[in-house]
């Protein structure tokens, strides 16, 4: 999610541009709250409402699904090898009789799982290490800036693919790495917003009045950093559950019998043509769930600034 | 100028050493390149298992600092990337690999970066018109699809294809076919119809991304108080968007190139094992596959090099494009 | 009664009417709630030669209806009406026929140079862009030694060398000079200058004026100048027109506007702007509430709600622009203009003077010293290049700074940008050991302080910022803004809140609206909400960083009686910084200017400012535009040349030097060593009279006033 950053960044710098006489006038008059305000632009785009319901229903359907089911991810049905979707396998089944169904629910868990763990926890540490970096500034911010390019010189799928010893096939584990290893460019945007953020009157205000820098940063940065973070957060999420599903493909992440959305593409990769029920399940809920994903992030960052894409005139 | 990219060339230098090093680092802690051997029947001797151990330069006995610096400084002196579990100098593998990747990436990242350009700025100024509306939804839907899914659907289609027209017409798997007949045009042919379904992945996908963001950044100057300024010059509206709105619109893209980099190496990794290319990515895959260490930190250190020539073409473009960061 | 108005204007302009604007009206349609109505129904003329000032305030639709002339507004916007240019109608056109009208006709300066020049391309490019689009036949290179000439014209020096330049190397002033040259490139018949001096400085303000008018001079065009700023016009436009809420409120002679008003709304302005020659005898008169949204007109006349002369009527028919006096072509909207004009109304009981608190109960043991700046020394590294960050030094931004504040009085910094003024009160919030010089506050050094004493001391030094809506963090209530400071000196929630409400009765707001978000507030209660927090920790010593200067004109009144009462009431002692001399003289009993991080007079204002010694002192007062039509033009100026050098440029002996007009009324052989002197020795701070004042010449400079 790399780019989105970065296009924030920019977003948010012109947020602090005068707004437009009739955007001004239409905000006074109707006295929200700025999260309100945010809310109500949100509320106004069918992109968020799509998105969101496709969501909840795909977690629904996750949470649900498998109940509906006699089959689990490691049985073998002796009698269906490589059948086709019925009524008793509705996706199917693969070489060695495990049902689709089943695997391509436990996959979803998963993705879920991963995604809303990792992607939320991976912005938390760009919003601890940016903040401080920037608020503190000098030599812990010349350390902290010189490490997060340090971490930036291999793209963090090869440092996963290197971490993959570490986690000792525990996908548990895995999650974390994903954190750990896509902070950083949230982290500068944040660290340069910060520095920004450092010099605004109210801030300097603060200082004035004694507060120290702890409660500077999480008083006065962070609040202000929050829109910024949200939206990066609901983007992390995407980001994460395909992360996943790239190191399991390769065999890096998930491991068998455990399955996941990443092993059963592995799985249906040769088979795609002759079996396309192997590919088709796992591949359409995961394009899904990712596209609902960044019409949910794109919406909110729609939202945030309503100066961006298509909002202005 | 030129003394500050030397100075960040530099700085980019020594964050490569230090990043490759710690690479070497993580692959000699978590990779057992004796387990194959000891797990071979009947097991080799103990001391022919320490000799290739030794010969790797990853012998548990010598301390993890010193077979960093061995590996390292061979490759500082004597451009010495190790001996490969396959027992082959990971030099050799760097560079018959490095071609295959660099073919991948270079036309991926040129002509879908020119194209999602192009894309943008054409969706930013005919805003709200269907084609805009159908560029913007297409590069949603792209940028939705994983590299892997959108690889698989492809050959699929193109089998598809095959079967309908009767002949191969279009293959996929590998850089060329062995027995296509060995004149240049044929040749020729025969690469570039392999280089078409891996490459149409790493087009569309970057194009998508590149469209996205030059399409924000060309909507960001829409509204610039220099568009009106040209325009009250006597521009009209679409020529004021071309010859100033463009120009500007473009920096950005420059910082985006380097970012988008890092995706783009991660794409073509999964598309040479997708379609079975023997690029650097491949060899990255294998080697933690086979436990080899040298064959990671090689392929690392080609990947970090990678990066480093992307941020600096990024940094140069930047410097090129906008005159306020130049000295 | 349009129609009216239109040949009421037409009768008394000299030349042929060039522009005619008849019943234009412009709206932004709104997806949800009221279309905004940025401009209704508003007719006048532009003769040729002529020079129409356009008066408003933010939003009251002035540059609006410019833009609509241009063809430039959002292709959103609804534009009605008819607008002529030398006959032909401009609304009808599509774009290509504009762009050929455009740039070559009519031409425009924005108000901010540094954004509306394209940052990637020369400043030569840039002009002769505007050249090559209307002459085709003109070759690159003539286009470029053309370009040259042109920044000579308007005051470039070293234009062969500069036309390379990029905008970012420009510095404010030669930006808006740069884009002057490109608005008379083609000779335009009609220059429309939108609030062309709003970014800038006061000494600057008044070079590109002159500018403005010697491009005027030169291509014989129209100009129709736009700003919030009466001083400006007064002394330039031959008509002035007020807008207000979108509405033409009144169009005139500058005498009949500015001497006889009929329009409250104006009668109002012109009395609520100090002005720099009689502030401070006298109390402001506030100019209370704020324009109505333009998306939610009321029924009757927008100006009703704060019209004190306002009657039924007002409330329910808006007012047409007629001619009220004997002067046709005077036109106000107002339904007691008839009364204003005969007299029956008198303009100073529309809007009286209000009474200042003398309430002053509290014993404030006046003279003692609160502060004491001995020497004061900061100075910020240097860094080449925006990417390329590299120490090139170092800047002095205040390079020994003296002065002492006595306990209920009031010192003004005053000074141009960059003159360190803002580098002193910030380097004095710190309460940590300046880099050189002494720091006293209530008798003690700051450098003595720990972390605990510092804590405690800084109740008693508080500071306001300028602009409102970044002094305050957007993200919490204004009750919890308001008691910041109490909770830093870990007060009590329960006695925080109740300080809350007293505080927010004190600065005139209600104690109700505690709980709600600084956005819900208009710019003057966002500034009277900084106040407040400024005061929750009774501070001896009040720090306002130009409180000021982000307000309306008619907001401005209101937040200085404000001060000033507060300072009579609580014994305050203030250091307040601004760059409006009007304002400061308004305010302050002590000034001290500034110039490149030294002070180069101090005393008390009357003295300063009625006696000014300091040749930039000379120049900063003539350059402070008054409201007064046949003042302003009668003045003589002091006028400065070129801009504020670099504060990185080394400059042996008097650092004004280099922009000082005394000194180059100096002639090189009779007053050698005169200016030896000059070159050669930094005066420093001497008394004359009741003044210190830091120039070699004193004794000269009735040189620069005769």
């Amino acid at each position: 999610m790399t780019f989105e950053a970065v296009e924030i960044l920019e977003e948010e710098n012109r947020e602090t541009a005068p707004a437009e006489e009739p955007e001004a006038a239409r905000v006074h008059r109707k006295g929200l709250s700025r999260g309100g305000l945010v809310w109500r632009r949100l509320r106004a785009k069918p992109r968020f409402w799509i998105g969101g319901i496709a969501i909840v229903l795909l977690v629904l359907w996750a949470v649900l699904g498998p109940l509906f089911t006699p089959w689990t991810i490691s049985f073998e049905d002796v009698n269906y090898f490589n059948y086709p979707p019925t009524s008793l396998h509705w996706f199917g089944t693969d070489l060695l009789g495990h049902d689709i169904y089943a695997d391509t629910m436990a996959g979803l868990q998963k993705s879920l799982i991963i995604g809303f763990v990792a992607g939320p926890l991976s912005t938390i540490l760009s919003a601890i290490v940016g903040s401080i970096a920037g608020y503190i500034g000098g030599k812990l911010d010349s350390a902290l800036s010189w490490f997060i390019n340090l971490m930036l010189v291999l793209p963090s799928f090869f440092i996963l693919v290197l971490l993959f010893p570490f986690t000792h096939g525990s996908w548990v584990i895995m999650m974390l790495f994903l954190a750990i290893t896509d902070w950083m460019i949230m982290a500068q945007v944040i660290r340069s917003q910060t520095r920004s953020l450092k010099e605004r009157e109210f801030v300097k205000a603060a200082r004035y009045m004694g507060f120290n820098a702890w409660t500077v940063v999480t008083r006065h940065i962070i609040p202000n950093v929050a829109s910024l973070l949200i939206i990066d957060a609901a983007l992390g999420v995407g980001g994460m559950i395909l992360a996943e599903t790239t190191l399991s493909f390769l065999g890096f992440g998930v491991q068998a019998p455990d399955v996941s959305i990443g092993t059963l593409l592995s799985n249906a990769e040769a088979a795609a043509v002759t079996r396309p029920w192997l590919f088709f399940y796992p591949a359409v809920i995961l394009v899904v769930l990712l596209f609902a994903i960044n019409l949910v992030g794109d919406a909110l960052r729609d939202a945030v600034d309503p100066t961006s894409g298509v909002n202005r005139s | 100028m030129a003394l500050y990219l030397i100075r960040r060339v530099i700085n980019y230098l020594i964050l490569t050493a230090v990043a490759t090093s710690l690479a070497y680092l993580l692959a000699s802690v978590g990779l057992n390149p004796a387990q194959p051997e000891q797990q071979r029947h009947p097991r080799p001797p103990q001391i022919v298992i320490d000799h290739l151990l030794d010969r790797w330069g990853a012998n548990p006995h010598v301390p993890l600092i010193e077979r960093v610096w061995v590996w390292f400084s061979n490759i500082l002196f004597h451009g010495d990337f190790g001996i490969s579990v396959q027992n082959q100098p990971v030099v050799t593998l760097l560079t018959t690999r490095a071609g295959v990747s660099l073919q991948l990436l270079l036309i991926g990242s040129i002509i879908g970066a020119i194209l999602g350009v192009v894309l943008g700025v054409w969706g930013a100024v005919r805003q709200y018109k269907p084609s805009d509306q159908i560029v913007t939804y297409a590069s949603f839907v792209i940028y939705a699809t994983p590299v892997i899914v959108m690889a698989i659907l492809l050959m699929v289609l193109a089998t598809g294809f095959n079967q309908a027209v009767g002949t191969q017409i279009i293959t996929f798997s590998g850089q060329y076919s062995a027995d296509a007949p060995a004149a240049f045009w044929p040749q020729l042919g025969d690469r570039l119809v392999h280089l078409l379904l891996p490459t149409t992945v790493l087009i569309l996908t970057s194009a998508a991304s590149y469209s996205r963001y030059q399409r924000n950044a060309m909507l960001d100057v829409l509204g610039a108080d220099y568009i009106r300024t040209a325009r009250a010059k006597g521009r009209t509206r679409n020529s004021a968007l071309i010859r100033h709105g463009v120009r500007v619109a473009l920096i950005p893209m420059s910082t985006f190139f380097a970012y988008s980099f890092g995706t783009l190496v991660t794409g073509s990794t999964l598309l040479e094992i997708i379609f079975s290319w023997h690029g650097m990515g491949e060899q990255a895959i294998q080697s933690i596959q086979q436990n080899d260490i040298n064959g990671v930190a090689g392929a690392t250190f080609f990947v970090a090099i990678l990066i480093l020539c992307s941020s600096t073409l990024s940094e140069v473009l930047y410097a090129a494009l906008d005159p306020r960061v130049r000295r | 009664m349009r129609e009216n108005a239109g040949v009421a204007s037409v009768s008394r302009v000299r030349g042929r009417p060039l522009l005619e604007v008849r019943d234009l009206s412009v709206t932004f349609p709104q997806r949800k709630g009221g279309d905004v109505r940025a401009v209704r129904n508003i007719s006048y003329t532009i003769a040729e030669g002529e020079l129409l000032g356009i008066v408003g305030e933010s939003g009251s639709g002035k540059s609006v209806s410019s833009l609509a002339v241009m063809g430039l507004l959002p292709t959103n916007a609804k534009i009605e009406g008819e607008i002529l240019f030398d006959g032909k109608s401009l609304l009808t056109m599509n774009d290509r026929q504009l762009s050929d009208i455009r740039g070559k006709d009519i031409a425009i300066v924005f108000q901010d140079p540094l954004s509306a020049l394209t940052p990637v391309y020369t400043i030569g490019d840039q002009i002769s862009e505007a050249l090559r689009l209307h002459d085709t036949a003109l070759t690159r290179r003539a286009a470029e030694v053309r370009a040259v000439e042109l920044l000579k014209v308007v005051g470039i020096p070293d234009s062969e060398r500069r036309v390379k330049a990029f905008p970012h190397e420009f510095s404010g002033g030669m930006r808006q000079r740069a884009m002057i040259a490109m608005a008379i490139a083609n000779n335009p018949r009609l220059i429309i200058a939108d609030e062309p001096t709003t970014a800038l400085d006061v000494t600057i303000q008044a070079q590109i004026l002159e500018v403005l008018e010697e491009a005027k001079q030169i291509t014989g065009a129209a100009v129709s100048l736009i700003t919030h700023d009466l001083g400006v016009v007064a002394g330039h436009a031959d008509r002035v027109m007020v807008m207000y809420a979108g509405k033409m409120v009144e169009m005139g002679t500058a005498e009949e506007v500015f001497y006889e008003p009929t329009m409250p709304y104006t009668v109002g302005l012109l009395r609520s702007v100090p002005n720099v020659r009689t502030a401070s005898t006298e109390r402001l008169v506030p100019l209370e509430g704020r324009p109505p949204s333009l998306s939610d007109l009321p029924v009757g006349c927008p100006f009703a709600v704060r019209c004190p002369a306002a009657i039924a009527e007002c409330l329910e028919v808006e007012p047409e622009l007629l001619a009220h006096g004997q002067a046709q072509d005077h036109l106000s909207a107002c339904h007691r203009a008839g009364a204003i004009a005969n007299g029956e109304l008198a303009r100073t009981d529309i809007f009286p003077r209000p009474e200042a608190h003398i309430d002053s109960a509290v014993s404030h043991g006046k003279g003692e010293t609160i502060l004491e700046v001995t020497d004061l020394k900061k100075s910020f590294p240097l860094f080449t290049g925006a990417v390329v960050r590299r120490k090139a030094g170092a800047v002095h931004a205040v390079d020994g700074v003296s002065f002492s504040i006595a306990q209920g009085r009031t010192l003004a910094l005053v000074g141009e940008s960059g003159c360190g003024k803002t580098t002193t009160i910030l380097e004095l919030m710190e309460l940590t050991k300046p880099e050189g010089g002494r720091i006293v506050l209530e008798g003690t050094d700051v450098a003595t302080l720990n972390k605990n004493s510092r804590n405690a001391l800084r109740a008693d030094i508080q500071i306001v910022f300028q602009d409102p809506a970044a002094a305050v963090d957007p993200r919490l209530p204004v009750g919890d803004v308001i008691a910041e400071p109490l909770l830093a000196q870990g007060v009590s929630k329960h006695d925080r809140d109740d300080r809350v409400t007293e505080l927010l009765e004190l600065v005139g707001l209600d104690p109700a609206m505690a709980d709600r978000y600084p956005h819900e507030f208009s710019g003057g209660q966002r500034q009277r909400i900084g106040i407040a927090r400024g005061l929750a920790t009774n501070p001896k010593l009040l720090v306002l960083d130009e409180p000021v200067s982000a307000l309306d004109v008619s907001i401005q009144a209101g937040v200085i009686n404000l001060l000033q009462d507060l300072r009579e009431k609580l014994g305050l002692s203030m250091i307040f910084v601004a760059h409006d001399l009007a304002v400061v003289r308004q305010i302050a009993n002590d000034v001290a200017v500034m110039y490149l991080g030294r002070i180069v007079e101090y005393g008390p204002i009357s003295d300063v400012f009625d006696n000014p010694r300091h040749p930039y002192t000379q120049a900063l007062m003539s350059a402070a535009p008054i409201p007064d039509p046949r003042e302003e033009r009668s003045r003589h100026r002091v006028l400065l040349d070129g801009d504020l050098p670099s504060p990185s440029e080394q400059i042996d002996g008097c650092r004004f030097r280099t922009r000082c007009p005394l000194y180059k009324m100096l002639d090189p052989v009779r007053d050698a060593a005169a200016r030896a002197k000059c070159e050669q020795d930094d005066p420093n701070l001497r008394p004359h009279d009741f003044v210190e004042v830091a120039c070699h010449h004193v004794d000269r400079n009735k040189l620069l006033v005769d």
